[in-house]
């Protein structure tokens, strides 16, 4: 029998058609049902409570509060680094073997394991620093984690601003500082931004490497310095689903549901920027 | 003055340009502090394929080769399950899907990727180990396939968004000339486009495995955790990364169980350096 190169593509299209519902079914039904179960356990009582009677009951106030400190310290250490990062990169860096080495060293960065950053972290900055498991640790330990992200996008965008501009400006007498400050940076704020909050996401919902840098079991009152140990969601979560035992099940769907609405609300937010700005985009 | 203030600018810039190769070193240097104190009380040999972990016995047996088949075999799971579904979607992606669903598409494998580990611990742990548990009538559904299944969907955006990327830069012309001489669009995507981003095809599916090795909190929450050297696929194992994230908060600084955790770390950076310069090295080839 004579195989029909037109059957075998509609038997070969078919299966991709397949692959890519296996992914994006039991996808949507992780989120759908993280929302079903969730969404009825948010009310403000639960967002500004802190947990009561050994976390199974109250809210969630304390870890929440503890993620936004984490992830604020991470941004703060992290995008002055990644920015001036990706400017080395962009507009100074020429094709050497240095040049090669950091975009390696990036990439390894990158690589790197969220447990073993955990192990970085702890050694580095609680045993070795003296910092004690901290916010500042745990800030530390994001921050690096996130660098790649932020760096990898600030670079692209930076390095689509068209050559012209640059050629103009100098051309006019600026200075390559200048140039970069008020001509390449202000065209590539949007994927800066975009970045930006991509490490946000990502920091926000890593729970390894804040495992023995900061976080917290239970602390009923909120941390009052950068030195004080605090909760965080996505460690609360890992908590209350193995570690103590008959947690309601509401809460745990509930606190599954304020991260991943956390995380997915940032990402989706980076991904319309970024759509917006390549719509506008005048070159 | 401006001369001055840009001159301190530039050193600024140029530091933090290489603070990506200090802090890979300085990662790798801290691991070996506190790691290879273990090789005191124990052979580089006798950690990597002693059989037995029982870090606080007295005295302590730490044997790695269960921590590292556990995570061979968890990994090997989920390499089966998200490599023809990962690169088959990407082709999906890339080839056959009409312009609106297909941006719709890379939007939601981003959102995929963007889903906390623990997250998905956590689901697998409400849905997935109940299931594994009574389709095999199993005492527990914390097993090694249970991790395999969850860990598929944390290499499958890796591997897909690589693979669209490599098929995407195929040159359009190569595409063309299939067409023009008459081959249907399948043959054309099976002996041309393939072929042609094979290499940065293979570094997506590394890239998809690396992360997967590396994963912590998912696999902690549900592969049982059971420290003894896998016998099939259906029992509890424990990964590196999971003995490491369960145990640290109980060794204390200082001691062969600390030193050991380390070493495991050092074991950890080692294989995700290797594949992340090995994919790097397959991504440029392409070029």
């Amino acid at each position: 029998m004579k195989r029909n190169p037109h059957r075998t593509q509609n038997i070969a299209f078919f299966f991709l058609l397949v692959a890519m519902l296996l992914i994006v079914v039991p996808v949507s039904l992780i989120v759908v049902i993280i929302i079903q179960k969730g969404l009825p356990a948010i009310n403000w009582q639960f967002l500004s409570d802190v947990p009561r009677q050994g976390m199974r009951a109250g809210g969630i106030f304390p870890a929440i509060v503890g993620t936004i400190y984490l992830v604020t310290g991470a941004i703060i250490f992290a995008l002055p680094i990644g920015l001036l990062a990706a400017i080395y990169l962009s507009e100074y860096s020429k094709d050497n073997p240095l040049n090669r080495i950091i975009k390696l060293a990036i990439v390894n960065l990158a690589g790197v394991p969220s447990v073993v950053y955990g192990l970085f972290g702890l050694a580095l900055f609680v045993v070795f620093f003296k910092f004690g498991a901290s916010i500042l640790s745990g800030s530390l330990t994001l921050g690096i984690m996130i660098l790649p992200i932020i760096i990898t996008t600030s670079r692209e965008a930076l390095e689509s601003v068209p050559q012209s501009f640059r050629e103009v400006s100098l051309s006019l007498g600026a200075s390559k500082w200048q140039t970069i400050r008020h001509i390449v940076l202000p065209n590539a704020i949007p994927g800066i931004l975009t970045g930006t909050i991509l490490g946000l996401g990502r920091a926000a919902g890593e729970t390894a490497p804040i495992l023995f840098t900061v976080a917290a079991f239970y602390l009923p009152q909120l941390p009052k310095s950068i030195f004080d140990q605090a909760m965080a969601l996505p460690y609360h979560l890992y908590v209350i689903s193995t570690q103590v035992p008959n947690v309601d099940e509401k809460i745990r769907y509930g606190t599954a549901f304020v991260l991943l609405a956390l995380v997915l609300f940032m990402n989706l937010v980076a991904i319309i920027i970024r759509y917006k700005f390549r719509k506008k985009k005048k070159w | 003055m401006r001369k001055f203030k840009e001159f301190i600018i530039e050193k600024l810039i140029l530091i933090s340009g290489i603070a990506s190769i200090f802090f890979v070193v300085l990662i790798f240097l801290f691991l070996l502090k506190e790691g290879l104190s273990v090789f005191n009380t124990v052979s580089p040999f006798n950690f990597l394929f002693g059989k037995s972990w029982y870090p606080i016995s007295e005295p302590p047996q730490l044997g790695i080769l269960p921590l590292i088949l556990g995570s061979l075999l968890v990994t090997l799971g989920a390499a089966i399950i998200s490599i023809p579904i990962g690169v088959g979607c990407a082709v999906y992606i890339a080839e056959v899907a009409p312009g609106k669903i297909k941006e719709t598409l890379k939007a939601g494998i981003e959102l995929l990727a963007a889903i906390p580990s623990v997250v998905l611990g956590f689901i697998g742990m409400v849905t997935l180990v109940p299931l594994v548990k009574n389709i095999f009538h199993l005492p527990t559904g914390l097993t090694a396939l249970s991790g395999s299944i969850m860990l598929a969907f944390m290499a499958m955006p890796t591997i897909v968004s690589i693979a669209e990327d490599a098929l995407y830069s195929v040159p359009k012309t190569y595409k063309e000339g299939a067409l023009a001489l008459g081959a249907t669009h399948w043959q054309t995507i099976w002996r041309i486009m393939l072929p042609a981003a094979s290499s940065g095809i293979l570094a997506a599916i590394m890239l998809g495995i690396g992360r997967v090795i590396g994963e912590t909190m998912a696999v902690m929450m549900i592969t049982g955790n059971a420290a003894v050297i896998p016998n099939s696929i259906l029992a509890p194992v424990r990964t590196l990364t999971a003995t490491i994230a369960a145990e640290m908060g109980e060794a204390v600084v200082g001691s062969e169980h600390y030193f050991a955790l380390f070493a495991v770390g050092i074991v950890l950076f080692v294989i995700s350096f290797i594949v992340n310069v090995t994919a790097d090295l397959f991504l440029h080839k392409k070029q």
